[in-house]
């Protein structure tokens, strides 16, 4: 496989050619903000809009894991417009969630806490309007819980779920009502989950976690 | 024999044979009622079944026939004569009684009835002609030309008028030309972003891959936007073939019309128009003895508004829920089921033909030089005369408002104008006189959007219409991306507080910064323009904004939780009681001097005592803010 050399805030990496931009950053301990990217997924989603780097030659910052890499490539991972980008989405994303750190199974574990300490952004809710929506926690998994209101809608547990689980879980519902349901919207524990817990390794936040810890 | 000659000589019959058919028409009367979506809400399928009966009671000979939009929706139904010895003449606003009148007495007799006449269709001695009207003058029909005097369920109607020349025509040439006409023709998309089609159909031409696919975009959404459906009612044809030509510029052999199911009178026309294409030879194998074979399906949208977007749209055919996907890979180089695929609107389609025919040089000699050809917009809103219009490129707003549209009814000012739906922006009385193409509009904070063109007067709040467009948009968002699904829902929420009389210093500033944020941030395209609607606003009406914020007053009297409504006590007019009988929640009562009263704790606001109240009186206005009427003593 062909390797290209780029350049990352400054720092000379190397990386296979043509992947995506976000995996050259991270497997070389250069971190960018991200929640819904999937290592070796063909189409990224490139949904939670966290992933904005500078790249030279472009009008605009760009999500790093839609972009593939090209000999010579000069990135940044910081610059007022990507910062202004980043927080926004994070703020919109806090905005929507249901912050409870002190009591939540994801404390010290969670990507929106590690993205917060990384890019120095408070994790409370300051510019914008708290969006409260009261959905019901869903406890009727013995080995799953699943908390939508913590929910970022990233999609890994759907991926997962079909990968190595049962394929049950899946996004329902259009815009600000979008979530992830079962098939057939019934709870966890009816779903036909086997209970292989796949989807709380990879749930970045503290939306589906296990009961047996 | 040479298959060009082929092809020339086996379409020199179909048109023969077309002609003969179309001229044969015109032997004895023909009556044609406009019975597409607009003339039906009229009451078009009444008038046409009142005609026939008519005839018959009559015994009178004369043809009927169904055709579809004209673009004078306003004066829908419509109905158009043509008698031998007089000119064709266009009847607007047709009643029962009408159409039996013309019926009886000018095709029965020989009054032409021109007490009822809209105007002719030709230049006469008689009655003057579309083209006699200012609107006449600005409007220069290419697509719409046919539409609305043709049978849209006749191939032979449109090959007789000169329909399918083009396609024949491009068959005895090479891809290549075809290609390089559209490119010199400087076509730009229609849809709304106005993309250069030439560019994009070479991208697909030599995108590497056997099989390409050629897609007609036919999932108009936008609220006020009816020129797709209009054109697809009124003319399929001649999109199809435009989409034909298209497929052979690209090297497809497969076609699809993506509709959306809310239009089931297009879908049933183009299904019918496929069909007649297929059996006349213009579609399947080896079209016309040419060599070149495709055909086309129809596919029906569900009605996700962003399923207009292309790789959404794709998503749905392919099955999978219709959200978007990352560009690049633009659907030219990777689109349905991976393959390269052309996505064009219809009306981007619809000039193909046209260009095809008579030449890049001639299309370029319509419209600016950054946006050659004609635009079609559809009027609604605020305006006398709603309906589609084709006007050049650089035609002004205040012609399409006041020539075209004959301006605002009612005598009520003129305030805005909205463009581009839910992706557009509003433009103040002070860009009247812009001329608008692709690049002005986006300049100017707008888009040209495909066509949708709402007009606004002095009672339309312009925090209203951003909440408005923003609902829509928000509504309609996937919900896939953090930027658009929560960023639109953010500025709604503002928008609600300050239409509300909650608004708080900083939210118009908190505005912007979510609105160029959603904007840069956003994956596709519904998100991109989502908050255009809210910024054009902040620009141009910024005092309304602040009104509502540091006032709580809607300059407007619009916004519910800021008016109030009030009986000017030296007004009233003491023995009349319309007002109190025509209130739903009795609010209104007469105080000790008959002079009647509006309890505003009880009053809903719902208009009905401004609407009772005789218009000799007009003593029931609103104030804002509701304040107001504290001070005034009630």
């Amino acid at each position: 496989m062909k390797t290209v050399t780029l350049t990352i805030d400054g720092r000379t990496v190397q990386a296979r050619e043509g992947e995506k931009l976000l995996w050259a950053a991270l497997e070389n301990g250069i971190y960018i903000p991200n929640l819904c990217a999937i290592p070796g997924v063909k189409h990224p989603a490139a949904a939670c809009r966290l992933c904005f780097v500078e790249i030279r030659g472009y009008p605009r910052p760009v999500t790093a894991c839609t972009e593939p890499v090209v000999e010579g490539m000069v990135v940044s991972t910081r610059s007022p417009r990507v910062d202004r980008l980043v927080h926004t989405a994070f703020e919109l994303l806090l905005s929507n969630h249901h912050l409870d750190c002190a009591s939540c199974p994801r404390n010290r574990s969670c990507e929106l806490q590690r993205i917060a300490r990384e890019r120095r952004f408070p994790l409370r809710v300051k510019r914008l309007r708290k969006l409260e929506r009261n959905l019901q926690v869903d406890d009727s998994s013995p080995v799953v819980r699943y908390d939508p209101g913590k929910c970022v809608l990233c999609g890994r547990c759907v991926w997962v779920c079909r990968e190595k689980g049962t394929g049950v879980l899946g996004f329902a519902g259009r815009g600000f009502e979008r979530r992830i349901a079962t098939f057939g919207d019934v709870p966890l524990g009816q779903s036909g989950c086997n209970g292989c817990g796949e989807c709380t390794r990879v749930c970045p936040v503290g939306a589906l976690t296990g009961k047996e810890a | 024999m040479k298959s060009s000659s082929i092809v020339a000589e086996t379409f020199a019959k179909l048109q023969q044979k077309s002609r003969t058919a179309w001229q044969s028409l015109r032997d004895r009367p023909l009556i044609l009622v406009g019975t597409a979506t607009c003339g039906r809400a009229a009451g078009a399928l009444e008038i046409l079944k009142i005609i026939k009966e008519e005839l018959e009671k009559h015994g009178l000979d004369a043809q009927v026939l169904e055709v579809g939009c004209m673009g004078h929706c306003y004066a829908e139904p419509l109905v158009t004569v043509y008698k031998p010895g007089f000119p064709p003449i266009s009847y607007g606003y047709v009643t029962e009684g009408i159409a039996a009148r013309l019926v009886q007495d000018f095709l029965g007799g020989d009054d032409p009835c021109l007490e009822f006449a809209l105007a002719a269709l030709e230049t006469n001695d008689m009655v003057p002609a579309l083209t006699d009207f200012p609107r006449g003058m600005i409007e220069k029909p290419i697509i719409l030309d046919r539409c609305g005097l043709i049978d849209p369920a006749k191939i032979e109607h449109y090959i007789a008028l000169g329909g399918y020349a083009a396609l024949a025509g491009a068959l005895t040439r090479e891809p290549e030309w075809v290609l390089e006409e559209i490119k010199a023709s400087g076509l730009r998309g229609r849809g709304g972003a106005g993309f250069p089609t030439g560019r994009k159909w070479e991208t697909c031409r030599l995108a590497p891959g056997e099989k390409k696919y050629v897609i007609c975009n036919a999932d108009e959404g936008d609220p006020g936007a009816f020129m797709d459906r209009a054109i697809l009612e009124s003319n399929p044809h001649e999109v199809l073939e435009g989409l034909a030509i298209a497929a052979y510029a690209v090297g497809a052999r497969q076609g699809y019309f993506y509709i959306r199911a809310e239009y089931p009178l297009a879908v049933e026309r183009v299904k019918k128009a496929i069909e007649q294409a297929r059996q006349a030879g213009l579609l399947g194998i080896n079209i016309l003895g040419s060599g070149f074979s495709f055909d086309v399906d129809v596919f029906q949208g569900s009605g996700a508004f962003v399923c207009g977007e292309e790789t959404a749209l794709i998503a749905s055919m392919e099955g999978e829920p219709g959200l978007p996907r990352h560009r690049p890979p633009f659907p030219a180089t990777a689109g349905l089921w991976g393959k390269p695929t052309v996505i064009n609107n219809v009306k981007t389609l619809a000039y193909v033909p046209h260009i095809i025919e008579r030449g890049a040089q001639w299309f370029r000699e319509t419209g600016t030089a950054g946006s050659p050809g004609t635009a079609v917009f559809a009027l609604a809103g605020k305006v006398i005369n709603t309906g589609l219009a084709e006007v050049p490129m650089g035609t002004t707003l205040r012609e399409l408002v006041y020539d075209v549209g004959s301006g605002i009814p009612r005598g009520k000012a003129f305030k805005a104008v909205q463009i581009g739906g839910p992706s557009g922006g509003c433009l103040p009385e002070t860009a009247l006189d812009m001329p608008i193409d692709f690049d002005s509009l986006s300049q100017a904070g707008a888009m040209m959007g495909s066509g949708g063109m709402v007009i606004l007067d002095e009672d339309d709040c312009m925090v209203e219409i951003a909440r408005f467009f923003l609902d829509f948009t928000q509504k309609e968002s996937c919900g896939k991306c953090t930027m658009c699904h929560l960023g639109t829902k953010q500025m709604l929420e503002i928008l609600e507080a300050i239409t509300k009389g909650q608004g708080k210093p900083g939210d118009i500033e908190l505005l912007l910064e979510l609105a160029e944020d959603v904007k840069a941030g956003s994956l596709c395209g519904l998100g991109k323009t989502a908050p255009n609607p809210v910024l054009s606003t902040i620009r141009y009406f910024r005092d309304e904004y602040e009104a509502h914020i540091k006032e709580r007053r809607c300059p407007a009297l619009m916004c519910r939780e800021l008016i109030a409504y009030y009986i000017l006590p030296e007004k009233c007019e003491r023995s009349c009681d319309a007002c109190v009988g025509s209130c739903p929640v009795e609010a209104i009562y007469p105080n000790e001097d008959r002079i009647k009263v509006i309890d505003q704790q009880k009053c809903v606001k719902c208009a009905s005592c401004l609407e009772a109240c005789p218009p000799q009186y007009k003593a029931v206005i609103k104030l804002s803010p509701p304040e107001l009427v504290a001070e005034r003593g009630a």
